[in-house]
């Protein structure tokens, strides 16, 4: 029987407060994230369990235990709290997957500050734009990343701590500080910070159609939601071992990397190496995985590599596995049925709603290709493209929404109310994000399209608007044209998502070339290269097309909507306002 | 054979190893699988590799174990060469 039983049942009388009896909550007890995913497991006698199996490239292993993690995050809060940061402090974690990047998390957590996890393989841009909006004052890093940080550091008066937690000591510069936690003085006690559930926990970044990243910021009550759907959809159970491959630069990889298995006192697995199909099949046979989240890009390329390596390989530990990050096609749900004997269910959900909002659980029939259900105690409804009513008939697309007030919901866009309430269906004018995360007559609209048929089943269509999902990533085309156009050839830019096999979409740039400039693979290599490290790897343009000059609007707007459906061979609308010539 | 390894070997050094990294790059280093080079920053590695031999290479021969090291790299570009 799975954790979550019967689906239909559990709709019936649904209430957040079964949460708190998946982690056998105790009135009065301490709130903080970073606490309950680590003193918490330790005092209900499971200290001595391994709560991480970590493996580095080059045959690196290491495993750490929860009473371990108890000692290390108290390191990291105490060592914060030392360099004089506070609770509220917003501290950057900018490292690849190795164990202090965990350790770190839940020790910003406990002394109180706001995690800040970003992508390491953002460029320098991509990092300044984030730390500037967060107003961050410490950022967590290594040797190989610190280099990034000091050719923005100048720009950026708030940033007074750059710590480096692994790498050679010597070879740091100017006020940077060492700091390897494994190498301290254990610190036996720490005394986590008295929070509220309304205290700011973590700041995720995401992208836009328009404008830089916001910071969608949650608060340390998520923890029920990302608890309990860790439970009921991921099946996680005491004698688990759990793998979530996602990245905790991104929601997927603190929700459900950090928060949700620590919190149950799950012991989990972190591959910190390159992809390919016969290590990650390796790593799974090694571990003896038996709970598997991971992604549908991932997943293509799986498939594409085919049957061989998985019959190379023991994966009988498996017994359920899960998706994330763009619609899971069907033909990969039918080809994990063939091959692991088991289909890989798919969630939606996304930064702002901090945890699993539709999903296909444990013993509930599967559509292939479908999203699932709501989550009990979810509202969600697909809306009318222009009324924003809930469309009752079956099968007509409208976009995904959900009533506002479920625990793990984002409480603000870091300085940016306006755009927050433009989230919302039916706001009213000027209402803050207090009145709106609470107001339960509005819905929060998603951004996302879809159907729902006879069944109550939801069906992915696609973005309401132009964001890029590569690889089960969002980025946003503003950030990537205003990079563009910085290249010493580029005029003027305009990117957008093409359709790809693997990673569903890819990004691509269309551009006209300033006078002197002529179109060469050079410079569509030279192109390719200044994103990628300027922004990152994701944002870098897969295909460029030149152009002598772009569509725009009577009134000089760049008609990306325009390309896109080119691109997509659909139907390119109203082109009365196209620039006549 | 060998000054098509140099070759990729130093545009594998310049765009993707910054000067101070501690890391040792040489033909048979892992690229793929130790994380210096992405599966995302691959497709500006098989840009490379295609216009610089004016070949063209298919996604299904683009896989991160073809790009693993320089010499797995070079003998993909040496079959197309005939």
């Amino acid at each position: 029987m799975s954790n979550i039983g019967s689906y239909e049942e559990r709709l019936k009388d649904f209430d957040w407060g079964i949460a708190k009896e998946v982690l056998g909550w105790e009135n009065g007890e301490l709130l903080n994230i970073g606490h309950i995913c680590t003193d918490r497991i330790c005092a209900r006698g499971q200290a001595e369990k391994i709560a991480l199996i970590w493996e580095g490239f080059g045959d690196k292993k290491r495993t750490y235990t929860f009473g371990d993690l108890r000692i290390y995050s108290n390191g990291f809060a105490k060592f914060l709290r030392d360099q004089g940061l506070k609770p509220g402090d917003r501290i950057c974690i900018f490292m690849d997957k190795i164990p202090s990047l965990y350790f770190s998390f839940l020790g910003v957590l406990k002394m109180g500050g706001v995690a800040q996890p970003l992508f390491s393989a953002f460029g320098d841009e991509s990092l300044e734009v984030r730390l500037e909006s967060a107003g961050t004052a410490a950022i967590l890093t290594t040797r190989k990343h610190v280099k990034k940080i000091r050719k923005i550091l100048d720009k950026l008066p708030e940033l007074k701590h750059v710590i480096v937690v692994e790498g050679d000591e010597s070879k740091l510069k100017g006020e940077e500080v060492f700091f390897d936690v494994e190498a301290a003085p254990r610190v036996e006690e720490f005394d986590a910070y008295e929070v509220t559930p309304e205290t700011p926990s973590v700041l995720h970044y995401t992208s836009g159609t328009t404008g830089q990243p916001k910071g969608a910021q949650h608060v340390h009550s998520s923890i029920w939601g990302q608890a309990l759907t860790a439970s009921w959809v991921l099946d996680l159970r005491d004698d688990d071992i759990y793998w979530c491959t996602a990245d905790p630069g991104w929601v997927t990889g603190t929700s459900y990397g950090i928060i949700g298995p620590w919190s149950l006192g799950v012991t989990q697995c972190v591959l910190d190496s390159g992809f390919t199909s016969a290590r990650w099949y390796q790593f799974i046979q090694d571990n003896r995985i038996t709970v598997w989240y991971s992604a549908p890009t991932a997943i293509r390329s799986l498939m594409r590599d085919g049957v061989e390596p998985v019959n190379a390989h023991d994966l009988s530990s498996l017994r359920h596995l899960a998706s994330v990050g763009e619609p899971l096609n069907a033909e990969a749900v039918i080809w994990s049925e063939e091959v692991f004997g088991l289909p890989f269910l798919d969630t939606f959900w996304q930064t702002e709603t901090g945890a699993m909002m539709i999903s296909n659980y444990p013993g509930m029939p599967i559509k292939p290709g479908s999203m699932g259900k709501p989550f009990p105690g979810i509202e969600a409804a697909v809306l009318d493209l222009k009324t924003h009513e809930p469309i009752e008939e079956p099968d007509r697309v409208g976009l995904i929404a959900f009533r506002p007030g479920w625990p793990a919901m984002f409480r603000a866009y870091r300085n940016k109310p306006d755009i927050y309430r433009s989230k919302f269906a039916g706001a009213p004018e000027g209402a803050e994000p207090d009145e709106l995360r609470t107001n339960t007559d509005l819905w929060y609209v998603s951004g996302d399209r879809a159907s729902i048929d006879a069944d109550g089943y939801y069906w992915f269509v696609g973005r309401d608007d132009d964001v890029i999902n590569t690889g089960g990533h969002l980025v946003g085309p503003f950030e990537i044209e205003s990079a563009l156009v910085e290249h010493e050839a580029i005029a003027e830019a305009a990117a957008i998502g093409k359709p790809d096999k693997v990673n569903m979409e890819v990004v691509k740039a269309f551009v006209s070339l300033k006078p002197g400039f002529e179109p060469s693979g050079d410079l569509e290599l030279s192109i390719m290269n200044f994103i990628r490290k300027k922004l990152s790897p994701l944002a870098m343009p897969q295909e460029i097309e030149y152009m002598e000059k772009l569509p725009k609007t009577r009134s000089g707007k760049i008609l990306r909507r325009y390309l896109r459906a080119l691109e997509w061979g659909e139907d390119v609308g109203d082109l009365s306002t196209l620039e006549d010539d | 054979m060998d000054e098509m390894k140099s070759v990729v070997l130093e545009y594998i050094v310049d765009e993707y190893v910054d000067e101070d990294d501690d890391v040792e790059v040489d033909f048979d280093t892992a690229l793929i699988s130790s994380g210096i080079v992405d599966s995302f920053s691959m497709v500006s590695l098989k840009v490379f590799l295609e216009k610089k031999y004016d070949i063209s290479l298919s996604d299904s021969e683009a896989t991160p174990e073809a790009f693993d090291t320089v010499t797995s790299i070079v003998e993909l570009v040496n079959k197309h060469l005939g």
